[in-house]
């Protein structure tokens, strides 16, 4: 195939146009969510069901419940994050004290041979589908819990929090244990060296030398994880409950940002009714609060020390 | 009373010491072991517990071949499937389309450009937005604005914008893997950009490219809380035409797929559908695992074919 210079160079161009451009439409589907998620909340706020601007948004605030779906609509966000970050924070509970343990076992530990069949395994963990870990929430997880509570005959709902919960902390697991594996690999050889030279054992290279090192790695890591585990929808739809309430019992029914966007979504939802837009607002403030915690990771991540 | 340096040695009992220490790094090597066996079991029992749950179901041909249903025992996955197939194929189509130029453009021609890093930042922005947050764009710009409606369109751009993340990185990643060399050698003979590319650089990165739109796929094809989001049905009694008929009027049905369907089966009170939701539960795990299978296969393959 002969191509004169000339046609060469043009199709150089227009190859290089195509591929700026299709890279260019992951700064469109930003700027589309921000868009529809700013546009939508603002009608929300604007909304005469909820009380028009400012006291919309004073009302968001400081209303003790959540109830635009009613026929008497109270908008406090509190209710719903509550549910969210209780459920998170559970959630971190299992994950963190865990997954560091996988993580140091893996990278410290472990033999070559071990972690190299362990690995496709937590890979395929984190390709379960969520709604299936929500099924094993509910039809698995919380009878257990049930039986074990009802020993101290305390009453455990079969709905709430603390089902979802833990099994969102094994569901992260994967995701942040290799996070955090790899903050260990970032740390160089020759200060584990330096450490066993002086008489350290592993444990202590692992837990005063490694661990420090990676530091900001490992935090990075599980500010991710909590970001995501706020995010996460199907497991807590399934087996959280819809109950919307500010509550500091884990047995109880709860109701997530995420819970409740899928609640009404399954409705029918009028285009621009009070309703449709409520989802907008409560998927803002979830996108902001991820965002947030997003943003101090990387932060987090890029203070990390070069060795 | 001031004892001397030497007489403390002699008291400390060196060997009781270290093998205390021994003694904590042998236990935490096993805590270790068994919190790893312990997330592996986790993994095991959510199968197990699928299976014999949806057991009853699974063994029943019908439950393939029959559309969803009032009563339990008649429901099955047939639309539920076959929408999984045409979102699936939609989603593959938008990660392609948008997710390799994206990437090919960061590691080829992107270099440490202001316009490169915005797009970097941004796509790892991206692949930390929940996933339910992509139902709110979809619902508010692809059904309502754009007028797709609650489609098999709409579903497939959705999801493939959620894979969008992971295709790009793996096709950086794939392409880095790359010598310097081998695009050296090209130019030197002459070979422009495009041509490197298109002879070199995307057949050597095909294999890592491919891993990550499959490993894409197993997330997306589990994906509920986006397809919620648009409002897909729960009870579809229907296929959508197939496309070789009507491409179009496919594009347009409306449809479920296998997770949705699992979801209305879990959401409902009486226990004989929780077999049904179990049941397609294991189906959705066996496609998961099917497809990481593939991923890891071809991974495996493509290390032993090139070692630079």
């Amino acid at each position: 195939m002969t191509l004169s210079l000339g046609t060469k160079k043009a199709i150089d161009l227009v190859v290089f146009l195509f591929l700026l451009f299709m890279g260019a439409v992951s700064i469109l589907v930003t700027f589309a969510i921000v868009w529809v998620l700013l546009v939508d909340t603002i009608r929300f706020f604007t909304h005469p069901d909820g009380g028009g601007f400012p006291t919309s948004l004073i009302r968001f605030f400081t209303e003790k419940e959540w109830t635009p779906t009613f026929y008497e609509k109270k908008i406090g966000i509190w209710p719903l994050l509550n549910g969210t970050f209780m459920i998170a924070g559970i959630s971190m509970i299992i994950s963190i004290p865990l997954g560091l343990l996988v993580a140091v076992y893996l990278s410290e530990y472990a033999s070559w041979k071990v972690r190299e069949s362990v690995k496709p395994w937590l890979d395929f963990l984190e390709a379960i589908p969520t709604v299936v870990y929500g099924y094993f929430a509910l039809l698995f997880v919380t009878p257990i819990l049930q039986k074990f509570f009802s020993l101290f005959s305390i009453e455990v709902q079969g709905m709430n929090a603390l089902s979802p919960g833990i099994v969102l902390g094994v569901m992260i697991l994967p995701f942040t244990a290799s996070m955090v594996e790899d903050a260990f690999k970032g740390v160089p050889q020759y200060l584990r060296e330096a450490s066993y030279s002086l008489g350290a054992s592993k444990l202590r290279t692992a837990l005063f030398v490694v661990l420090p090192a990676a530091k900001s790695g490992v935090l990075s890591a599980y500010l991710l994880g909590f970001s995501r585990a706020l995010g996460e929808t199907m497991v807590v739809a399934v087996a959280a409950g819809m109950y919307p309430q500010i509550t500091a019992n884990p047995l109880e029914p709860v109701q997530t940002i995420t819970g409740y966007i899928v609640q009404v979504a399954l409705g029918d939802l009028p285009f621009n009714s009070f309703e449709y837009l409520s989802i907008f607002a409560a998927g803002m403030l979830l996108f902001v609060i991820t965002l947030l915690f997003n943003s101090i990771a990387v932060y987090m991540k890029s203070k990390s020390v070069g060795y | 009373m001031e004892q001397s340096v030497e007489a403390k040695l002699k008291e400390f009992d060196v060997e009781g010491y270290t093998h205390g220490v021994r003694r904590r790094d042998r236990l935490f090597e096993i805590a270790g072991l068994i919190a790893t066996l312990f997330v592996l079991t986790f993994l095991f029992a959510v199968s197990v517990d699928l299976l014999i749950d949806g057991w009853i179901r699974l063994k029943e041909p019908g439950f393939y071949t029959s559309f969803p249903s009032r009563f339990p025992d008649q429901a099955g996955i047939l639309s539920a499937w076959v929408g999984t197939l045409y979102v699936m194929a939609g989603a593959l189509f938008w990660a392609i389309v948008l997710g390799i130029p994206a990437g090919i453009y960061l590691e080829e021609y992107g270099g440490k450009g202001k316009i490169a890093r915005i797009i970097e930042v941004n796509i790892s922005n991206l692949a930390a937005v929940p996933s339910i947050v992509y139902g709110l764009l979809a619902l508010g710009v692809f059904v309502y604005r754009f007028k797709f409606g609650e489609s098999v369109l709409t579903a497939g751009l959705t999801l493939g914008l959620l894979m969008l993340p992971v295709v790009v990185v793996s096709t950086r990643e794939s392409i880095r893997r790359i010598p310097r060399s081998i695009r050296e050698a090209a130019y030197a003979l002459g070979a422009t950009r495009w041509e490197t590319l298109v002879h070199h650089i995307l057949p050597y990165s095909l294999g890592g490219i491919l891993t990550g739109l499959i490993i894409g796929a197993s997330r997306a094809i589990g994906e509920t809380a986006p397809l919620i989001t648009i409002g897909a049905l729960t009870f579809i009694a229907f296929l959508p035409p197939a496309p070789w008929e009507d491409f179009i009027g496919m594009l347009k049905s409306p449809f479920t797929v296998l997770p949705i369907q699992m979801f209305n089966w879990v959401s409902r009170p009486q226990e004989e559908f929780h077999y049904n939701a179990a049941a397609a539960g294991f189906v959705l795990l066996v496609l998961a695992f099917l497809m990481n299978s593939i991923a890891f296969y071809i991974r495996f393959k493509v290390r032993r074919k090139y070692q630079w």
